[in-house]
């Protein structure tokens, strides 16, 4: 398997040795390029998450979907982008322009350090902290503020009943993510997240795990999907009831920073589903089926990455297709009643398991 | 890798300067492309067509806040456990299954104060 890391270090030589930088100067250019590599990622990203979920949704209600704007209308998103770009930026009367226009900021921040942490492949990772699943958790709960601070200083009920309403949500939702990611971080015994990758290398957790790790990746998943305000759970985004909720003031592309988020938060929250539960990078490997395991060896591991974040994203997506919306009682009580009383049974039931060695 | 050579802070700082700076680009290219109007009736708030009545930041359900207050004592609490949960293998190698006595005190602590606010109604939507 390609190890990217040989690349990044070339490109660190190329830097230091052969154009004879100092080391600050080499330092400020690699992270520029970080940042643009970063920054095209995420648009892209973006972009490719549009299509893809109109495309699926579309194929649940047996509908085509795009498919005017370029080939299979791929160019759509695109198409999209540009026209949220030349929208006008209407200016309100009545709102607290300072955080109206902290809020995107806000929000788009909390996903860019989410995702800047995620490993794609081997050695191609930006961040790797030794305390890396810790500090995704924090800076995801940045957006929470985002979107509270857009709710309030819109003025306007519909927006503040749904940043509440999300708010809420988020809140209570990021106990089950978090309790969820300790079980695994209990059991890997490291929160460095290449570290917590590298040791799936022959089995996945979800395998491995035992049944507590079955019901962490179960828990995980609903956890995430509320966690993106879809699906059952996009009640803060309730268009019958709310028009569009936290985001109904907001136009043209300060509109699009919201909407960018949500489809990069849905990448990120199936992409730690991916690394914590699915072996991040890592080929699946069969104990014992040595030939097997060669063939998948020869597969790349961004390829393995993206290809098990997007699938897991189909799922998400399908749940918003399958369930009904909950009220704001049943969501709370679904999440403190049911969940975080699971979650902590199986956090003990994790313990047990590493204690008596009952996992492979 | 690149992180052997650059701190892990200096990157996160440039992954939050990339955030600000994508918000920031993307707003100047609209402001340059966009069209502008200033009109009374359009900076109105969005309602059903009619004007709004009474100020919107106003005072609202206390039910939001008593769940804010909950999940603070259980992501305090969860921060707590991830230190532990990281040596937890470690220690049940060393010192086998007493090495759980003690967490499993705060644990019960825990659950008991989940069980205190069930009790009370404070996880019953009103």
């Amino acid at each position: 398997m390609f190890d990217f890391s040989l690349l990044t270090n070339w490109i660190d030589n190329f830097f230091e040795q052969t154009c004879g930088m100092p080391g600050w100067l080499a330092t400020t250019v690699e992270c520029i390029l970080i940042g643009l590599l970063l920054l095209t990622v995420y648009a892209v990203l973006a972009l490719f998450y549009i299509y893809y979920e109109r495309k699926v949704c579309a194929a649940f209600q047996c509908r085509l979907g795009p498919n005017r704007v370029g080939p299979f209308g791929l160019l759509q998103s695109f198409a999209d982008m540009f026209k949220m770009l030349i929208k006008e930026l209407i200016s309100l009367n009545h709102i607290d322009k300072f955080l109206f226009a902290l809020a995107p900021y806000l929000v788009i921040l909390a996903s860019m350090l989410a995702f800047a942490v995620l490993p794609w492949g081997k050695g191609l990772q930006i961040i790797n902290f030794n305390i890396g699943i810790f500090f995704l958790i924090a800076v995801s709960s940045i957006g929470v503020l985002g979107i509270l601070l857009a709710g309030w200083s819109s003025n306007n009920k519909f927006t503040l009943i749904g940043a509440l309403r999300s708010g809420a949500q988020m809140v209570s939702y990021e106990l089950s993510i978090g309790l969820s990611v300790l079980t695994i971080v209990a059991f890997a015994g490291t929160m460095n997240i290449v570290e917590l990758v590298e040791k799936q290398d022959n089995l996945w957790f979800i395998f491995s795990g035992h049944l507590p790790a079955i019901i962490a990746f179960i828990i995980y998943m609903i956890a995430g999907t509320a966690e993106t305000n879809r699906g059952p759970f996009d009640l803060p985004e309730a268009e019958s009831e709310l028009t569009a909720g936290y985001h109904t003031e907001y136009s043209g592309m300060h509109f699009g920073f919201f909407y960018l988020a949500e489809y990069l938060n849905l990448f990120i929250v199936s992409g730690v589903a991916t690394l914590l539960f699915l072996g991040g990078w890592m080929p699946l490997h069969i104990p014992g089926w040595t030939g097997f395991n060669e063939i998948m060896d020869y597969i790349p591991s961004v390829i393995w990455f993206i290809g098990k974040a997007i699938a897991l994203s189909f799922v998400i997506i399908w749940f918003k297709w399958s369930f009904p919306r909950l009220r704001i009682d049943q969501m709370l009580a679904l999440e403190w009643k049911y969940l975080l009383p699971i979650n902590l049974f199986n956090l003990v039931l994790m313990v047990l398991v590493i204690v008596y060695q009952f996992h492979f | 890798m690149i992180s052997l050579t650059i701190l892990s802070s200096t990157l996160a700082i440039t992954a939050a300067l990339t955030g600000i700076a994508l918000v920031g680009l993307a707003l100047w290219l609209a402001g340059l492309m966009s069209p502008r109007s200033y009109n009374v009736q359009k900076g109105e708030a969005y309602e059903c067509g009619i004007p709004t009545r009474g100020e919107s930041m106003a005072q609202f359900k206390v039910g939001y806040y008593l769940f804010a207050i909950l999940f603070l004592m259980f992501d305090v609490e969860c921060v707590f456990l991830f230190p532990w949960a990281t040596i937890v293998g470690e220690l049940a190698a060393t010192m086998g299954v007493a090495s759980i006595l003690s967490i499993a005190v705060f644990f019960v602590i825990l659950v008991l104060g989940l069980v205190y606010a069930w009790r009370k109604g404070a996880l019953e939507w009103k």
